[in-house]
């Protein structure tokens, strides 16, 4: 499934003193199987712009295309939407309701109407893909989870619907080194499985240089550029200006860059850079 | 959720803005009683000319103001309607078994003003004074009656805090809803029973959200020596200044107008 934004505008609160305007004239598109980071400082749009991608916030103005087809305001046609475009929020483990775990995750099956035999299967598959054990888990109340656990439970309760897109909106946000490595493995693995297409919301540019194919930047409600990790984070300058930065590593080779020593900038994984710092020492003994 | 605007606070620096808080709500309640004193039409001019002084004065445009009254229209309407059907009298025009008299009309648009008249006015107090100073206001104005077991400080902090605290669970509800509405829930469509059964998985996360932020917070205040309300200072100490005196006297007159209006018409 393909994802075209054209000329895309929301203002919240029109006419009203406290009218403002969230994201203006974004044109973005997202091509089947596409693996694409989002970042962005806080507030700068990216998730009013991700409530778009489902019909869960209307454009002012422009117009949302998902796989050629205009997402319009009908209810039916909407609901079928969300199932194909399935959404993961911030800090998803605050919408748990249900007694048990099984319960909740098969929430989404049961409002598309499936059969009994068919929502039990997708909750097994789902668990399984989230790394959590049907068996053990499925009649644990959600509340008795850890956070990382109840963090799965959302996410399956979504990957439940069988998306085509998935959208994960700071998936890792609060959860210790473990559980945050454990979830991106997770959306690494689902991705190779499932062979989604996914947007991945982030703060983190670690994360995004390891994972992405493609970045997208928000800065103040507009993407000011796209492109491969490795494009935008040569523009080191701009990020910083924009709140953002850059992964570690490829800060340390610029640093190292500019002490005058000759690497790479184009490094984004502590790998690339042993192999680069590794070349550089072996040159020098050669020399 | 985001769209609701009675009575949100709009900053500002006009001199409604700056007046004490103790003499804006004791004038929006003297208003208040003002509205039902008067017994003719001729009288509404005195509230009329004072609260759009008043409105002037603010700086809030209008349309802001009368953007408020809208989710209130129906009640509004079904007031006047009520009076103009219910009031016997002389018969303008007959409708089945009800009539439409001459006095029903007339009661009806003059029911139908005083409550557009009180929410302007209420709504003028809220949008003019943030949450702080407004229960600020309160608790100096309760406090005389501490002395015969009023509390005035927790009922002023009770008060802060759940006005703190709406916008927060608004967001979260919105949030919420949202999520849920991802997962294919549906808060639009089905009858009231479904309705309602249907808001379960947006209730739920929703006290849970509630009673740790409750919880949270209790911890934080705690965490600051909070101890209940004696002995505190302040950090801004209200006082009555000039301005508050000419205020009263401006409103004195109106009202002095507005009850001599009962005698003359």
């Amino acid at each position: 499934m393909s994802i075209d934004i054209k000329n895309l505008t929301h203002v919240y609160m029109p006419n009203t003193p406290f009218e403002s305007t969230a994201i203006k004239n974004i044109n973005w598109t997202v091509k089947n199987g596409e693996f694409w980071g989002l970042i962005g400082h806080t507030g700068s749009g990216k998730s009013t712009l991700i409530q778009h991608l489902n019909g869960l916030l209307k454009p002012t103005s422009g117009e949302i295309l998902i796989d050629g087809k205009s997402l319009g305001g009908k209810r039916s046609s909407l609901k079928a939407i969300r199932q194909k475009v399935g959404l993961v929020f911030q800090y998803p483990e605050h919408q748990l309701f249900e007694e048990t775990v099984e319960q909740d995750v098969a929430f989404g099956p049961k409002n598309m109407g499936l059969s009994q035999d068919e929502i039990i299967k997708r909750v097994k598959e789902a668990m399984e893909l989230v790394g959590l054990s049907y068996k053990e888990v499925k009649s644990k109340s959600p509340f008795e989870l850890s956070g990382g656990q109840m963090r799965r439970v959302a996410i399956a309760g979504v990957l439940a619907m069988k998306p085509q897109i998935l959208i994960l909106d700071e998936p890792t946000a609060g959860l210790d080194p473990r559980g945050r490595d454990e979830i991106l493995e997770e959306i690494v693995d689902l991705k190779q499985k499932q062979n989604l297409t996914i947007i991945l919301v982030s703060h983190s540019m670690e994360d995004v240089a390891k994972l992405v194919d493609k970045l997208a930047v928000m800065y103040r409600g507009e993407i000011v550029s796209q492109g491969t990790p490795r494009e935008i984070f040569r523009d080191y300058k701009g990020l910083v200006e924009k709140g953002l930065g850059i992964p570690q590593i490829t800060e340390l080779m610029i640093k190292l860059k500019e002490k005058g020593k000759n690497v790479s900038q184009d490094i984004l994984t502590v790998n690339e850079a042993k192999a680069e710092i590794m070349r550089l020492v072996r040159g020098k003994s050669l020399a | 959720m985001r769209e609701i605007t009675i009575g949100q606070f709009i900053p500002g620096n006009s001199v409604i803005h700056r007046l004490d808080p103790r003499t804006k709500i004791i004038i929006t309640f003297a208003y208040m009683i003002l509205l039902f004193v008067l017994n003719n039409f001729y009288g509404y001019i005195f509230p009329v000319s004072f609260i759009a002084l008043a409105i002037l004065l603010s700086g809030i445009s209008v349309r802001y103001i009368l953007k408020g009254l809208k989710p209130l229209v129906f009640i509004i309407t079904l007031t006047f309607l009520l009076n103009s059907f219910m009031i016997k009298g002389r018969v303008i025009y007959e409708l089945g078994p009800f009539d439409i008299t001459y006095e029903g009309l007339s009661q009806g648009a003059f029911m139908a003003i005083r409550l557009v008249l009180l929410i302007v006015g209420t709504s003028l107090l809220t949008l003019t004074t943030s949450p702080i100073s407004l229960t600020d206001g309160i608790e100096r104005l309760l406090s005389p009656f501490k002395k015969v077991g009023v509390p005035a400080h927790e009922l002023a902090m009770m008060m802060t805090i759940a006005l703190r605290f709406i916008p927060t669970l608004l967001e979260e509800t919105d949030k919420i809803m949202k999520a849920q509405m991802a997962r294919g829930a549906d808060f639009e469509s089905g009858n009231l029973i479904n309705r309602a059964k249907n808001l379960v998985p947006l209730l739920v996360p929703l006290f849970i959200s509630a009673f740790r932020r409750a919880d949270d917070l209790a911890m934080a205040m705690e965490a600051r020596c909070y101890r209940g309300g004696e002995n505190r200072t302040r950090m801004k100490e209200l006082k009555m200044t000039a301005l508050d005196v000419s205020t009263y006297a401006i409103f004195m007159v109106f009202a002095v107008g507005a009850i001599i209006s009962r005698f003359m018409w």
